[in-house]
């Protein structure tokens, strides 16, 4: 406990202040709540056995750094756990004898139960305990042990592609989001990926920094890419001799058709409405730039929302009910975060900021859970990423090592990928709000304009 | 006129050359009557007008290479105005940090195009804006096309007609400089003026 509090207050004192939302206090399946209410630096434990099937190694090695990196979790490294399991006593399976079966999803357990030490891994902090057993040559158990309870949680099964297959990875990353189902009773952000541009291209990445490929290369320099919320498509903007033209680009198919009623004029920042249909945008012409919609879905209906004759409105982002749309606007000065319905009425500020004192804010994002607007704002000449809480309207600061910008949302809107020189060069980072873990996405220089997908459709070919 | 001895020798010779079958008749007089004679003259005639037509076609060719050459200077010489033309129009004007409102030193750079587009009806230009990196990439994109803008009114506001003049933005994406650090960003924040149309041949203004 003493060791609790210590690290409660150690986190305290270097961590932000955390949002005390979203956090997961659901029922989980024996109508038990479980304690998930958030303590700084007190997350239940979870160790990944290790097995001794080879042809597993790299599932587990895989699925042990999504566990780790959902930050939801202190991830028990037990290098000699085999010897441990083999060498412990037998635990009393029917000390609790109804724990493993009470779900009818659990059962089929009791026989993994039976071989495994809760005390001792009790005693080693684990809350939760993963194995990994194959069931035939394509398909893969995971048991989940609550080892609390003494009890089988959950078996998992799934049949996964070759190990060279391209789709083996994100078929993984789908099991370790059950897992994290399963424990937690909160979806995970294993099975997505990250879409930035680099060199004037557009690549995508899985958010373990894996499988970097790319997207989409013409001779015309690309920027913004943007998610449709069903992950299936996306967006992006090219320069075509001055001007800036759109496009929608299919995940499965690589096909892409420009967007129609764009390419005449400076096109840029495309974001999907919720339901796909509309694109929101920007459109720089002589007058200044201002935030259009078009129809995506029938290529026609081309909308004005913002008419800033003597200023510029760019960048929306929806939010995610679809009735918001916020977006920067330089109608006092510098550019600021504003917000409008969704049909460009009713605009106002949205961040609020010390006229003359606070710097220039800009590329907004609304986070899935509609709760939060991440943007990035110049503090003392350089960037920093803030988060706005939209019910409080509070802003407040993220970073504050180097320079960090254009934030993105992951869909469980609480980790954010970000471009940071921290390093000494601009690379992508991803950061966990509520733990402050900061880890690198991708190590290389120059990737810019980050873009969280959604979670992945199950159907989306891994070969983009 | 130098050629002129030359190409009367040559003609000479040519003539010299045509009579050289005469010549024997006229060493031995022989009184062979006027057919002699007049075959000998017309001869002479002969050469001679072959001598002329000669001198007439050397002449004509003279004449046309000096007219060649007459028009090759006068091409140069619009050349090296054109391109002084093209290099006071692509004279770029540079803006300070997160500003899109033209510098009181950049009013004679611009008053120098707008004299170049009167001298010049038939020239259209494009404008490009740019940004420094220390923006936001996508801010700079709105930014850039004030920048652009920007120049493109002073222009139009001194007489010459928008549709001449295009405007573009590139934000930070096309540095000229690829440094990190204020000498560098100085420079790319800029507009650059770049030729459509009609620059083949431009006049001073």
């Amino acid at each position: 406990m003493r060791r609790a509090l210590g690290l409660a207050v150690l986190s305290l004192a270097v961590v932000p202040v955390a949002r005390l939302t979203g956090q997961d206090t659901s029922a989980v399946d024996r109508g038990v709540r479980i304690g998930i209410l958030y303590r700084p630096g007190v997350r239940p434990g979870i160790v990944v056995l290790t097995g001794r099937v080879p042809a597993l190694d790299s599932l587990r090695t895989i699925m042990a750094r999504d566990i780790d990196y959902s930050d939801r979790f202190e991830l028990i490294t037990l290098p000699g756990s085999d010897s441990i399991r083999l060498a412990a006593p037998v635990p009393t399976a029917g000390s609790r004898p109804a724990a493993g079966t009470a779900s009818g999803k659990a059962g089929g357990g009791a026989a993994s139960a039976g071989g495994l030490n809760y005390p001792l891994y009790q005693a080693l902090g684990a809350d939760f305990a993963v194995a990994l057993t194959a069931a035939a040559a394509d398909t893969a158990v995971v048991t989940v042990h609550d080892v609390a309870a003494g009890a089988v949680r959950r078996e998992l099964r799934a049949r996964l592609p070759a190990l060279t297959d391209a789709g083996f990875r994100m078929a993984v990353h789908r099991l370790s989001d059950r897992v994290l189902e399963a424990t937690l009773g909160a979806p995970g952000i294993a099975a997505t990926r990250v879409l930035f541009v680099m060199d004037g291209k557009v690549y995508v990445i899985d958010q373990d920094g894996a499988d970097r490929r790319l997207v989409s290369s013409t001779d015309h320099a690309a920027l913004s890419p943007a998610w449709a919320v069903d992950g299936r498509r996306f967006s992006y903007m090219e320069f075509w001799q001055g001007h800036g033209r759109l496009f929608v680009q299919d995940v499965a198919t690589g096909k892409r058709s420009p967007v129609a009623t764009t390419g005449q004029a400076l096109d840029f920042t495309p974001a999907f409405s919720p339901d796909g249909k509309t694109l929101a945008f920007s459109r720089a012409i002589e007058e200044g730039t201002d935030v259009y919609t078009v129809n995506v879905k029938d290529g026609c209906c081309l909308q004005r929302l913002t008419v800033g004759r003597f200023y510029d409105n760019l960048s929306p982002t929806y939010s995610p009910d679809g009735q918001r749309i916020a977006f920067v606007s330089t109608r006092a000065g510098l550019p600021q975060i504003y917000v409008m319905a969704a049909d460009g009425t009713d605009q106002q500020l949205f961040a609020p900021f010390d006229y003359g004192a606070t710097g220039s804010s800009n590329a907004p994002e609304w986070s899935p859970d509609g709760q939060a607007v991440a943007f990035h704002r110049d503090v003392a000449g350089t960037l920093q990423v803030f988060v706005l809480d939209v019910r409080t309207r509070a802003v407040r600061q993220l970073t504050s090592v180097g320079r960090n910008e254009d934030p993105t949302w992951a869909p469980d809107s609480r980790h954010m990928a970000f471009v940071s020189d921290r390093s000494g060069y601009r690379q992508l980072w991803i950061i966990d709000l509520e733990t402050g873990r900061i880890r690198p996405l991708l190590q290389q220089s120059g990737a810019r304009l980050p873009a969280w997908s959604p979670r992945l459709p199950e159907t989306a070919p891994s070969t983009p | 006129m130098k050629r002129l001895p030359l190409l009367l020798l040559s003609g000479l010779a040519v003539a010299a050359v045509a009579a050289c079958p005469g010549k024997k008749p006229e060493t031995t007089p022989l009184p062979q009557g006027p057919n002699a004679d007049s075959a000998a003259e017309a001869e002479r005639l002969r050469a001679d007008s072959a001598a002329r037509a000669e001198r007439e076609a050397r002449e004509r060719e003279e004449a046309e290479r000096r007219r060649q050459q007459a028009i090759a200077d006068s091409l140069a010489a619009i050349g090296k105005t054109t391109d002084a033309v093209k290099t006071m129009l692509a004279t770029m004007i540079h803006f300070d940090y997160d500003k899109a409102i033209l510098r009181g030193g950049d009013a004679a750079v611009l008053d120098q195009k707008v004299a170049i587009l009167q001298a010049n009806p038939g020239l259209r230009i494009r404008i490009s804006g740019h940004c420094d990196e220390r923006g936001s990439d996508e801010y700079n994109l709105a930014l850039g096309n004030r920048r652009a803008t920007a120049a493109k009114q002073y222009l139009v506001s001194h007489g010459i007609d928008a549709g001449r003049v295009e405007t573009v933005s590139y934000g930070e994406e096309r540095p000229l400089d690829p440094g990190h650090n204020e000498d560098a960003w100085s420079k790319n924040r800029r507009d650059e003026f770049d030729i459509l149309a009609g620059g083949d041949a431009l006049k001073q203004p």
